[in-house]
């Protein structure tokens, strides 16, 4: 079942999510990109019914974008974040909510550090140092509170992700296949293999 | 029939100009000067205060007074603006600059980027010039701001709807004489304490009167706290503005004499 993990540490953010497209029981899908770029800096995972988050993934990408048009320079990822938690608030306060819950992770150009905000579809969001969705959630926390340092250097940081993924394969009935892993610092987002 | 493109703020006329524009620009030409000086580490401001007289009571209105007289205000923690013109017309649009960047907090909870804010400004005052209204605001503004984009900046807009980006500039009476003054004065590394005796002395050499006192002069500088690395603006008491032209040696001819060299 879908699984969104993210970590932070010195100066990046590594940010992982399942690459499974379920309907039901049967996996339509296997190497679907859940981890959206918004802008240079600023990643998104999103996860939920399917439908609304691509709808919502695609209309949060669309705006941002459209800031960083007119006024040439992207929103950093405190702005960005609360932009779309608000759009999360409005819509849940409508006739038909779109039930999404979002990771966003950035790293800040202007103070040079990376953060990391932790949505769900209620509109509630933390910025925190490592965060998770789904199932996987509970059994990736742990491992993050225990493992989790500020001050990883990027291969540690990739090996507790590695912890995290491997805990999920062991112990998940449903665990995911695959993973996309996504890291952004100051040169912006690339992706990564474990 | 001369008079025939003047009545309308929309209508161009066959020099393809806006008279009404161009007569608000000119009405902002006789208020009382304002001077923003840019510097490394914070940006200036300073106005000339018009008091129309000895009875008027300042207390209720300390940052303004009658009909032509610049003042300054905070739209928000990270902007000072300074107004040049009408002063009814500039506290209506202080009051939507203010609102601006309240909009801007709600939605981004960041406080708004200093050229966004001028952008919103002149987005309004456009709109005088090309859909009407019934008269454009008599009003030029100097924005000194703070945001992490671009760190400190000036900006300036007028009645048209232009906005422009400034290391020095000045807008009001004498504009012209001032903005030569600080073209020959400006350096580009140019810190905050030097800036705020380039700014008194350009004030000085630029207002008519020939002293340079609290009660014709208002003044601000915005830095950044160094606590909290936050920007934060000082506008200055009288007090403090007399004691800051005792320190810069520009206070009234009379104290010279007793007066010691900064």
């Amino acid at each position: 079942m879908e699984t969104s993990f993210a970590l932070t540490g010195k100066g990046y953010l590594i940010m992982a999510a399942d690459t499974t497209s379920a309907r039901s029981i049967v996996k339509m899908k296997v190497d679907e990109d859940k981890i959206k770029t918004l802008s240079p800096h600023l990643l998104m995972a999103y996860s939920g019914e399917p439908g609304d988050t691509i709808q919502f993934a695609e209309y949060v990408e669309r705006n941002i974008r459209l800031y960083q048009i007119r006024n040439l320079y992207a929103l950093r990822p405190a702005a960005a974040a609360s932009w779309i938690r608000r759009a999360v608030a409005e819509s849940l306060r409508s006739r038909k909510p779109y039930s999404v819950n979002l990771l966003l992770g950035g790293y800040d150009t202007a103070t040079d550090d990376p953060h990391l905000y932790w949505v769900d579809y209620l509109g509630t969001m933390a910025e925190v140092p490592f965060a998770a969705h789904g199932y996987g959630s509970y059994f990736a926390l742990s491992l993050l509170d225990r493992y989790h340092d500020p001050d990883a250097t990027l291969e540690e940081g990739l090996a507790t992700l590695k912890r995290c993924i491997d805990e999920v394969s062991k112990r998940l009935v449903v665990s995911p296949g695959a993973y996309k892993i996504k890291v952004v610092d100051k040169d912006g987002v690339r992706e990564v293999e474990l | 029939m001369a008079r025939r493109y003047d009545s309308r703020t929309t209508i161009f006329s066959p020099e393809g100009r806006l008279y009404q524009i161009e007569y608000a620009m000119e009405a902002i030409s006789h208020a009382g000067t304002v001077l923003g000086v840019l510097a490394k580490d914070g940006v200036v401001l300073a106005a000339e205060k018009k008091v129309t007289g000895k009875l008027l009571d300042l207390s209720s209105a300390k940052m303004e007074a009658c009909s032509l007289v610049p003042d300054q205000r905070v739209p928000f923690r990270n902007v000072i603006g300074g107004v040049a013109g009408l002063t009814a017309d500039a506290n209506s649009l202080v009051n939507y600059a203010r609102t601006a960047a309240q909009r801007h907090l709600l939605s981004y909870n960041e406080d708004i980027p200093v050229e966004l804010l001028a952008q919103r400004m002149c987005d309004m005052k456009q709109g005088y010039t090309q859909f009407g209204g019934l008269r454009p605001f008599g009003v030029s503004l100097l924005y000194a701001g703070y945001d992490p984009h671009y760190k400190f900046q000036l900006y300036h807009s007028d009645p048209s709807g232009n906005y422009s980006g400034w290391k020095a500039t000045c807008i009001g009476a004498n504009n012209g004489t001032a903005q030569s003054l600080l073209k020959q004065e400006y350096k580009d590394d140019i810190e905050v304490k030097d800036a705020i005796g380039l700014v008194l002395r350009t004030m000085s050499k630029t207002m008519d009167s020939t002293t340079l006192g609290s009660e014709k002069l208002e003044f601000a500088v915005l830095t950044l706290d160094p606590a909290t690395h936050q920007p934060k603006a000082k506008i200055y008491r009288p007090a403090e503005i007399d004691a800051l032209l005792v320190s810069e040696g520009l206070t009234k001819k009379d104290e010279d004499a007793e007066m010691k060299t900064a």
